[in-house]
């Protein structure tokens, strides 16, 4: 048995720590999110060319064909790096796609040709497939993510009381943004009027398609949340060492040293959790989609006081704009809600274990 | 990233996990909580570490040489976690396999190591730790049990708390000051302290569950001789951190899986009082299971990293305070969960499980406090790994 990650995978986490470093430092993340879109394509392209946006594509539809383990190694690097832009929403889609069965933009998407997003919420801001209600294609979606620079948009609707996927060109629907506290990555609203979409997948089909893209993008996202919690708490704990009052570095005081200890604890928690779940769903372990559920609760509810220790460490200072502690604040909080949050997350894992277990030896009364 | 079990590795499984299903004392899991006397109890645990030594198992971490098992650290967690799996019932000499004996193997003469080791792994000499004291807690290095050199031999003054099974100890590993006139880490000695000694004194210590787990030891005028020192004069502050590194270590394997038990149990008993319809219940329940698996991935992220390289991570320092927390808020949600029922205790004819849980409220709350308290576990997440200027 072996937790770590492998010399390759190593490597990957390595080239990607250095990209971004380079092409993606946090003065970048700052222009970019001022855009209209947060969308910077020339940051895309060179993405593309590391083949970063085809790791989990097959290689024979134009990807890399590697697994969970090294997608979650490269989004921990992004996460750390604040990389803006529509990543996940693009990974969404191709999950979505590829699990529907077909190759359709794949090829694409992995050469930073084509972005993609999915359309899921509806008004009521439910995550679970069941509560899909719109007719295809016909009505609004809500909370779109990065859908203003998507070309591709899979949308989830109900055909004849069925749930179903379909394909829909971007530029055809009517996207409205919603401003959000994440800068780095947009939100919109789609109006379907009548939109022309091309069916992918219906019923059962339909619905692991789905909840296979969202156990993907989930792990993904709680490996990017893994490195902003890494990236959070080294700021913090930066300060501390340097920041002086009473004559000494405010990381002397137990006060301040535990909020620090805390903030390691939940970051490599949440690591593990992740992981763990990553290789669970590239080895269809038994229990992977709890295991996704169980990375999602404990890095939602990590990443939030992760947050809120960080701000409160560096005191004043972290609550200016000039400090960059609150673009992964306002990430964490985009991060914590997207694909469900934790109370979302528990009650899964509440379906999926313990409504599996019964009441058989309980004795006593 | 491989998670899977190696072939070797699958084969120590099932020939650990063989052994224990034909040998664990099918009256165990019964007799853990019936009422007995601690004597008749530790003698009943002694008869099966005979049983685990005569068939190999006692000592899976020593080297062969010292007569263990040599197991590889992955074998050590597969053997705990198995342990675990089939209730058996711990052995008598916990401190002596655990602890006790590394160090020995780490820092003893040949002499010593002949004459100690055979007898650790046989439970025919228990023994015993002598570190903390009533004003030498955290501050483990402010002891202040001296022993003085009288010719060969050291004769120790002082007193000692917060000891495991002394009262049936054979034999101690104590920690006294042998130089008071220098830096306070630099004039400690560890010795090897036969419990027999004229001076010595053993007084059990009640504990808020009602047990007396721990005692209080008292040394008058106690002679050690030279010979019984561990490492060198002077240097004991490096063995007994190296003796508290093992109890940092492996420790946790066999935790997880009680603690996954303890969960199905509450779930069934949830179940049975018609509570898991209640969404809140359900969100309790969820997030249990949610930090017992993460507490599992860590363990395993830990052990495979010192497998792999030597030395814990961070996610090692992590552990303590992971498994100690979680174990407080998880007994707390039982209570609520269990409603009036909870706090019945042994002896209840309408308590679950003859009063484990509310005996287990009780004993959570040590867990914070013993083995490093969070709050010294945060101070060493903040200085060792974090890298913030010590606070003390």
């Amino acid at each position: 048995m072996n937790f770590g990650l492998s010399e390759s995978q190593q490597i990957l986490k390595n080239n990607a720590r250095k990209f971004f470093a380079a092409e993606c430092p946090v003065s970048e993340v700052r222009r970019i999110m001022e855009t209209e879109s947060a969308h910077d394509q020339k940051l895309w392209r060179s993405m593309a060319e590391q083949g970063f946006l085809g790791v989990v594509i097959p290689e024979d539809a134009g990807g890399m064909g590697l697994g969970m383990v090294e997608l979650a190694a490269l989004a921990e690097e992004m996460g750390r790096a604040l990389v803006p832009g529509p990543f996940l929403a693009t990974l969404l889609a191709s999950a979505a796609i590829e699990g529907a069965g077909t190759k359709k933009h794949l090829a694409e998407i992995a050469s930073g040709q084509c972005k993609g997003t999915l359309a899921l919420l509806e008004a009521g801001g439910s995550w679970s497939p069941d509560a899909v209600a719109m007719p295809a294609l016909e009505g609004e979606k809500m909370f779109v993510p990065d859908a203003g620079v998507a070309d591709v948009i899979v949308v989830a609707a109900r055909d004849r009381g069925e749930l179903a996927l379909y394909l829909v060109d971007g530029k055809s629907i009517e996207r409205t943004a919603m401003p959000a506290v994440d800068l780095t990555r947009r939100l919109y609203k789609l109006n379907f009027a009548k939109a022309q979409g091309e069916l992918l997948a219906r019923g059962d089909a339909a619905r692991n398609a789905l909840e296979r893209a969202l156990d993907i993008a989930t792990v993904a996202l709680c490996a990017e949340m893994t490195g902003g919690m890494q990236r959070t708490m080294e700021m913090a704990v930066e300060y501390a060492k340097t920041r002086k009052q009473f004559g000494k570095p405010i990381g002397q005081y137990q006060a301040v040293q535990h909020q620090c200890a805390d903030m390691l604890l939940w970051t490599e928690s949440s690591r593990s959790a992740t992981y763990y779940a990553a290789w669970a769903l590239d080895n269809n372990a038994p229990d992977a989609r709890a295991a996704v559920s169980v990375a999602k609760v404990y890095a939602s509810d990590s990443c939030r006081e992760v947050g809120n220790r960080g701000v409160q460490v560096q005191g004043g200072m972290g609550f200016t704009w000039e400090n960059d502690v609150h673009l992964y604040y306002r990430r964490a909080k985009a991060s914590e809600i997207a694909f469900g949050d934790a109370t979302f997350h528990r009650e899964r894992i509440a379906r999926l274990i313990i409504d599996r277990m019964n009441a058989r030896t309980a004795v006593g009364v | 990233m491989d998670l899977n079990l190696t072939p070797q590795e699958l084969a120590f499984r099932d020939e650990v996990r063989a052994w224990f299903a034909a040998n664990v004392p099918k009256d165990w899991v019964r007799r853990r909580n019936a009422e007995e006397s601690m004597e008749a109890r530790f003698e009943y645990l002694r008869a099966w570490q005979r049983k685990m030594f005569d068939a190999g198992w006692a000592g899976v971490s020593w080297p062969r040489e010292y007569g263990g098992r040599g197991a590889s650290l992955m074998e050590q967690v597969i053997f705990i976690e198995e342990m675990a799996r089939a209730e058996a019932p711990p052995m008598a000499n916990v401190l002596g396999l655990g602890l006790i004996g590394p160090t020995i193997i780490a820092f003893g003469t040949d002499a010593q190591k002949t004459r100690f080791l055979p007898k650790i792994l046989s439970a025919e000499e228990i023994w015993c730790q002598g570190f903390s004291e009533p004003n030498a807690g955290s501050d483990l290095a402010a002891l202040g049990s001296e022993g003085k050199l009288d010719g060969d031999h050291f004769i120790v003054n002082g007193q000692k708390i917060w000891n495991s099974y002394g009262w049936a100890a054979d034999w101690c590993e104590l920690v006294v000051r042998t130089d008071p006139n220098v830096e306070k880490h630099k004039g400690l000695t560890v010795l090897l302290a036969d419990m027999k000694s004229p001076g010595v004194e053993v007084r059990p210590l009640k504990q808020m569950t009602g047990e007396s787990e721990f005692c209080e030891l008292f040394f008058r005028d106690v002679r050690v001789p030279v010979s019984n020192v561990i490492g060198k004069v002077n240097d004991g502050w490096r063995v007994a951190m190296g003796t508290l590194m093992h109890e940092r270590g492996t420790f946790g394997a066999g935790l997880q899986v009680n603690y996954r038990r303890n969960f199905n149990r509450l779930v069934e008993i949830a179940h049975h009082m018609k509570r898991t319809g209640d969404p809140l219940v359900r969100q309790k329940l969820a997030q249990a299971y949610t930090e017992i698996e993460v507490m599992r991935c860590n363990q395993m992220r830990a052990f495979s990293r010192i497998n792999e390289t030597g030395v814990p991570g961070p996610e090692g320092s992590i552990q303590k305070i992971f498994w100690s927390e979680l174990n407080q808020r998880f007994q707390q949600m039982a209570q609520e969960i269990m409603g009036p029922y909870g706090q019945l205790a042994h002896g209840s004819a309408d308590a679950f499980d003859e009063g484990q849980w509310a005996y287990g409220y009780l004993r959570s709350r040590g867990n914070t406090i013993e083995a490093g308290t969070s709050e010294i576990q945060r101070n060493i997440i903040g200085h060792f790994v974090l890298g913030l200027p010590k606070s003390y």
